[in-house]
Parts: structure tokens; sequence; C-alpha cells
């Protein structure tokens, strides 16, 4: 099993969710894409859309709205000015 | 001498104020709960969004930066932002942080520059009135629960002040929450985004940074972004810091009034006892007459 990917989605109300996954897939404003862990250090704005994350079988998925990306060797942050767990 | 129904009287208004107070205090430390939540939930929003423009600050220099970032050039005019609560009876809060932003201001204006004000709370706007209503350029309600559509109109208004070049520096008063006793008066600066104080950029071991779109889109969007968080933290400081300070100051003045209440029961059964005994000694020293 690879390495795990940490994963941080913060919005300015709350912190969404904050520890380690498998994969994220996020909907980058030039087009959707997934980051597992040690990917190349990438920074993005983010358009209106869903945010996968994958931990073993689980998925959680998070509407985000109005977002920014930044992956870099710490993991993946994504800053959202709005965001929602859909169940 | 005060007469027993004056006594009476002074008891019995002390409890009905000991009875709000006490209200107020509970309701105070209800409201903080949820305030300083919020509070403390917004807090890695504003450190993340500053590392991350440190990140990309450290790779934008020169002519094209942006000015939000490394400022117009001059600093000749200052917008102050002071943002305290609407209401009062909260002890010094809304005061110590209005007195720091008029240090600040007659600092500014002793240098030589223009300073214009914008109060965000009705209790800035009251107490900065008298000494600098012709430099008001707008004013705007703390309002309820702080939200980030609030906190977008008036990062907008400050925008718009900066772009019309009617600002090159733009500083922001608020109080800090430490903790539920300590609330610190504090002045930060939003324009331009000083690198200086933001967090340490992130080692990347090397790689470099991809960017989609370029740097400076991303830095376009982001910027003004910042300014909006910026002052949506600084509300939700402020409200919890509200609440722990109106919790204290009314703790204090129901247990004043209750030491009140005290010695004035004190007096008031002084005062009946005395009266008991110089009708007892009238009787008799009648009886005694007979």
């Amino acid at each position: 099993m690879a390495a795990k990917l940490r994963f941080a989605l913060v919005s300015p109300e709350r912190e969404l969710y904050s520890g380690e996954v498998d994969q994220v897939d996020a909907p980058g404003s030039e087009g959707d894409f997934g980051v597992l862990s040690g990917h190349a250090p990438f920074m993005t704005t983010l358009k209106e859309g869903r945010v996968k994350a994958y931990d073993g079988d689980n998925t959680m998925v998070f509407e985000v709205r109005g977002g920014f990306a930044d992956v870099n060797a710490e993991g993946l942050i994504i800053l959202a000015e709005h965001a929602a767990e859909v169940i | 001498m005060p007469s027993l129904k004056d006594l009476r009287n002074r008891i019995s208004s002390l409890e009905a104020t000991q009875k709000i107070t006490k209200a107020m205090q509970m309701v105070a430390a209800a409201k903080l709960r949820r305030s300083q939540e919020a509070a403390q939930n917004a807090r890695p929003y504003a450190a993340r969004m500053a590392a991350v423009i440190a990140n990309l600050a450290s790779g934008v220099s020169g002519e094209g930066a942006p000015k939000l970032l490394v400022g117009t050039g001059s600093d000749r005019r200052e917008l102050v932002v002071v943002a305290t609560a609407d209401r009062g009876l909260a002890g010094g809060f809304n005061s110590s942080i209005v007195r720091a932003a008029r240090e600040h201001i007659a600092a500014s204006i002793a240098r030589g520059r223009q300073v214009s004000v914008l109060p965000v709370g009705r209790k800035a706007r009251d107490q900065l009135r008298r000494p600098y209503q012709p430099q008001f350029v707008g004013f705007y309600e703390a309002g309820g629960a702080p939200s980030l559509e609030r906190a977008q109109e008036i990062a907008q208004f400050i925008l718009e002040r900066f772009e019309a070049g009617e600002a090159d520096v733009v500083t922001l008063f608020f109080s800090r929450f430490r903790s539920v006793v300590s609330q610190v008066p504090t002045s930060q600066q939003i324009i331009p985004a000083q690198s200086a104080n933001a967090a340490p950029a992130i080692d990347l071991k090397g790689a470099a940074y991809e960017y989609e779109p370029d740097e400076e889109t991303i830095l376009a969007t982001l910027l003004p972004r910042n300014i909006t968080v910026q002052i949506l933290a600084a509300m939700l400081e402020n409200q919890a810091g509200f609440f722990a300070a109106q919790m204290a100051a009314m703790d204090n003045a129901t247990r004043n009034a209750g030491d009140l209440i005290a010695s004035l029961t004190l007096q008031k059964n002084r005062i009946r006892q005395a009266q008991i005994t110089k009708e007892l000694i009238e009787i008799i020293s009648g009886a005694e007459a007979l």
C-alpha cells in the first residue's frame, strides 16, 4: 500500500476534514484532477463542484464553491469559501 | 439618616438590577461558547491562507506584482478600519479597541499621513465621532453573528477605496480573543499584505510549484479573498471577545449588587431594631411613671 496523503479541507466557518486519505479528486478551474501522496507541488483555483476523498473503502464527498487547492510536500490543503459534506 | 422606607426601596431596586445583570451574564456565557467555537474554527483557514500567500509572494516580485501584495509605493494615505461591537455593557472591551485605534490615528497624522476612518460597529462610530467625524468614509454595523457575506461587503468597500487611490495602506483594529479573561486590542495591516509577518514558506525539497492558471491570476483572486477572510476573522474574534468581556462585566455587576444589598440590609435591620428598642423604652418608661 502506498503512503497516505495528508488532506485538509477548511472553510471560514470550520475545518471540515483533516486527516490522512488514499486519494483526493477535486474540480480544478482548468480541469478535474486527482492527488495521491507524493504529488508534485501544485496550486490551482477550484470551480464549483465536488471534492471526493477516498480512504480504503470509505468515500467522502464534499460540495465546494469558491475554492483554492494547494499541494505541497506536506499534503493537500483545500481552502473553500463554502463547503459542505454530501451524505 | 435614610428612613426604613428609603432603604427598602433601594434594596428592592438593587434586587431588580441584580436580576438583570445575572440574566445578561448567563446569556453572554451561552453565546460565548458558540462564538468562541466559531472564532477558533476560523483560525485554521486564515492561517492556511497566510501560508499560501507567503508561498506565492516569494515567487512574485518586481514590476508585475499586484498592488494589494506589495503596496502602491507610497504610504501617504491610510484607511483605518476600527471594528468593535454594537453594544456596550462589556467593561472596557470597546474602549480599549478605540483607544488603540486613536493612538494609532494620532501617530499617523503626526507623521503627515492623510488618514480616513471606517468604523465597523456602533460603538466605534460613537466613540470616534467626536475627534474624527470628518475623516469617516462610511460606517458598517457589526450586526448579529458575523457572516462571510457581511465580511465580503466590507472588504468590497475597502477594495473600492483602495482601487480609487484613496488609500495606500489599510490597517484593521480589532480585539484578539486570547482567552475568556484576556482580549487583546490588536492592529493588523491588511493592505499591502505584508510578507514579513506571514507564515514561513513551505520547504518544497527542490521541486518547483506548478500553477493552474498562472501565478498572477491565482494571486489576483486570492488577495481580495484574503481581505474578506481577515475581516471575517476579526469580526469573529471580536464577537467572542465581546461576550467574554460582557460575561465578566456582568458577573462583577451581580457581585457588587449582592455586596450592596447585604450592607443595606444590615443597615435596615439596625434601624428597625433601634426603632423597636426605642418603642420598648417608651412603653416601659410610661409604665414606670404610673
